[in-house]
């Protein structure tokens, strides 16, 4: 039975797929079902929910539609997310590899600067970051992995150590690879596995600091984000509360899903070494 | 404790390099940015000739190549100077010392809350794997893992301080009440108890799930089933034999998050308006102070080297396998 087959049989897995495939269709579709600027003003201002068939959601301060805002809210979150979950993984994947590899003083001072990356707050740094280069969404996309790519580098590194010692390895050294090969193409394949198990960890928790970046004011402006929305709710937080909640949800599906999915994954492919 | 000390000494010496590393990095980083504080400055008041400009660069330091400012930054560090804010106008390690309390106290008690709840409800939990009431916790805290910090801040400040008025929506304290001792720490509790749940209940369920795996594991191993064939009472495995095992990597744990934590408080500071370190960080960046930034990214590391060696001593304590080694070396 494939992993695929046993993700889906786990109630975790069904419910995290099932919601992360209504997240990306939302965040695909979304040019086509709302295919107007959702930070365009769209109808009257602070409509509450459920009143108006044309905005179902109702609409902000400024008149625009919060339906529209959270479909493409989806798009920016989960961009940013997968997008700085994948430069963390390879970034740390490559470090990791390399400092396991090369050992002795290589990895003694690639570790120094991992644990210097460890002890400062990742959202802090990402604040700095961002402050530092002005924001946009690539810039939001590299701040967030400078905080994430750690966790797969240690991992990677302590993966590596276990089989740099293995046989095939040296028969590879041997026969006269460059160590360089050795190590990306024969050591790296090997020690990816729990790596990339990890990244759906960081992928929901890069949606999170996106999401309280962007609260602060320190998202990309033109591009409409939940933790934006969020942020423009709470000027009208007593009169209106739905504004700051509703994008909320957005978040917390979001990460849910992604939770759920990567607890099924990890359960299929346990359950299948296990039969194996 | 010979031994505690012994670890402590150890891991002081090797966090040197690694403070080193973070106080040269975000420095350069820092000096990356377009405009200086002097820029900054000029234009909160309105411009001003390039002479002004030019005596301000000077009179900061500012005028000078980036080797001798980082250098000059390093010795005057070495003398705990971490220099002065242009914004606050006052120097920088004076504002932090003075905002640090009030994230040391969110922190502290958010901390107390998610690891003393969270490990209790965890209990609760693995006691009896598969059960109802493991199902509930389980799924709900998987929930609560999800809500980021900052959206159930806004929604507790909803329900709680603008419909329910049980609670003050924002600050620290009762600003010019003139409360006094036993009053003014009450004041400050009530002050504290929407942000401490926001920053504190994430973690909460972290902790949670990680005591529950814990003992799911504690309970399939052998000295588990030996008690239970000598007849011990499920109680009495559980909370002396079971959660004891369990509660070790949750101390670990708390190491780990307490730098995220931190990073966490910015936010919340920012939603109830708490004038505390996150704030100040904040703060720094609207006002385009960068020297502030270095320092309070220092002082955060500082924070999360001493959280650790605090870890790592009751580790040492509660496990005396820990250290028992490396004292000799």
């Amino acid at each position: 039975m494939t992993v695929l087959k046993r993700l889906l049989r786990t109630p975790e897995g069904l419910a995290g797929t099932i919601m992360l495939c209504l997240l990306a269709l939302a965040a695909l579709l979304a040019p086509i079902i709302f295919p107007s600027d959702p930070l365009s003003i769209a109808g009257p201002a602070l409509l509450p929910p459920f009143t108006d068939a044309a905005f179902p959601l109702g609409t902000d301060r400024l008149g625009r539609d919060v339906l529209a805002g959270l479909v493409h809210g989806a798009r920016a979150s989960l961009a940013v997310g997968i997008a700085a979950a994948a430069v963390a993984v390879i970034v740390g994947a490559l470090v990791g590899t390399i400092a396991g590899f090369a050992g002795g003083l290589v990895d003694e001072a690639l570790m120094r600067i991992v644990d210097a990356f460890q002890i400062v707050p990742s959202f802090l740094l990402a604040l700095a970051f961002v402050s530092v280069t002005g924001a946009s969404l690539t810039v939001v996309i590299i701040a967030i992995a400078l905080g994430a790519w750690t966790g797969p580098a240690r991992l990677a590194r302590a993966e590596v150590l276990s089989i740099r010692e293995r046989d095939y390895v040296a028969a590879a050294r041997v026969i006269g690879m460059h160590p360089l090969e050795i190590a990306l193409r024969q050591v790296l394949p090997h020690a990816l596995p729990p790596v990339l198990a990890l990244s759906s960890v960081i992928v929901a928790s890069a949606v999170l600091i996106e999401a309280a970046l962007s609260f602060l004011g320190l998202g990309d402006p033109n591009i409409v984000t939940w933790g934006s929305m969020i942020a423009e709710g709470r000027n009208v937080l007593r009169s209106a509360p739905f504004l700051s909640i509703i994008p909320g949800f957005g978040l917390v599906v979001t990460v849910l899903g992604v939770y759920l999915f990567s607890e099924g994954l990890s359960d299929a492919i346990s359950a299948r070494k296990t039969t194996n | 404790m010979q031994r505690a000390f012994h670890l402590l000494r150890r891991r002081l010496i090797s966090s040197i390099p690694v403070l080193l590393i973070v106080i040269v990095g975000t420095f350069l980083l820092l000096e990356a940015a377009p405009g200086d504080a002097v820029d900054a400055y000029v234009l909160s008041i309105g411009g001003g000739d390039p002479a002004l400009v030019q005596s301000l660069r000077a009179s900061y330091g500012l005028d000078q190549s980036l080797g001798a400012r980082l250098w000059l930054y390093l010795t005057s560090l070495a003398r705990l100077d971490l220099g002065w804010s242009v914004t606050f106008g006052r120097p920088i390690l004076d504002v932090i010392l003075e905002r640090l309390p009030n994230t040391i106290w969110l922190m502290g008690s958010a901390l107390a809350l998610s690891f003393g709840l969270g490990s209790i409800l965890g209990i609760v939990a693995g006691a009896r794997p598969g059960s109802m009431s493991d199902r509930v916790l389980s799924v709900g805290s998987l929930a609560l893992y999800a809500v980021p910090s900052f959206w159930l801040g806004l929604v507790l400040s909803i329900v709680f301080a603008v419909q329910l008025r049980w609670l003050p929506t924002s600050g620290i304290e009762t600003i010019a009440s003139g409360k006094q001792g036993f009053e003014r720490a009450l004041d400050i509790a009530r002050h504290l108890i929407l942000p401490v749940g926001a920053l504190g209940f994430i973690y909460l369920a972290l902790f949670l799930r990680m005591m529950r795996a814990g003992m799911a594991q504690a309970w399939r191993q052998d000295f588990a089933l030996a008690q239970r064939a000598k007849g011990l009472s499920r109680r009495r495995i559980v909370l002396r034999h079971i959660a004891r095992n369990a509660l070790l990597p949750l101390v670990t744990m708390l190491g780990l998050q307490a730098a995220s934590m931190l990073g966490g408080s910015v936010v919340i500071e920012s939603v109830f308006a708490i004038p505390g370190f996150g704030r100040l960080a904040q703060e720094a960046v609207a006002g385009r102070d960068a020297p502030l930034l270095i320092g309070i990214i220092i002082v955060s590391a500082l924070l999360v080297i001493l959280v650790n060696l605090l870890v790592d001593i009751a580790y040492a304590l509660l496990d005396p396998r820990v250290g028992a080694s490396g004292a000799t070396t």
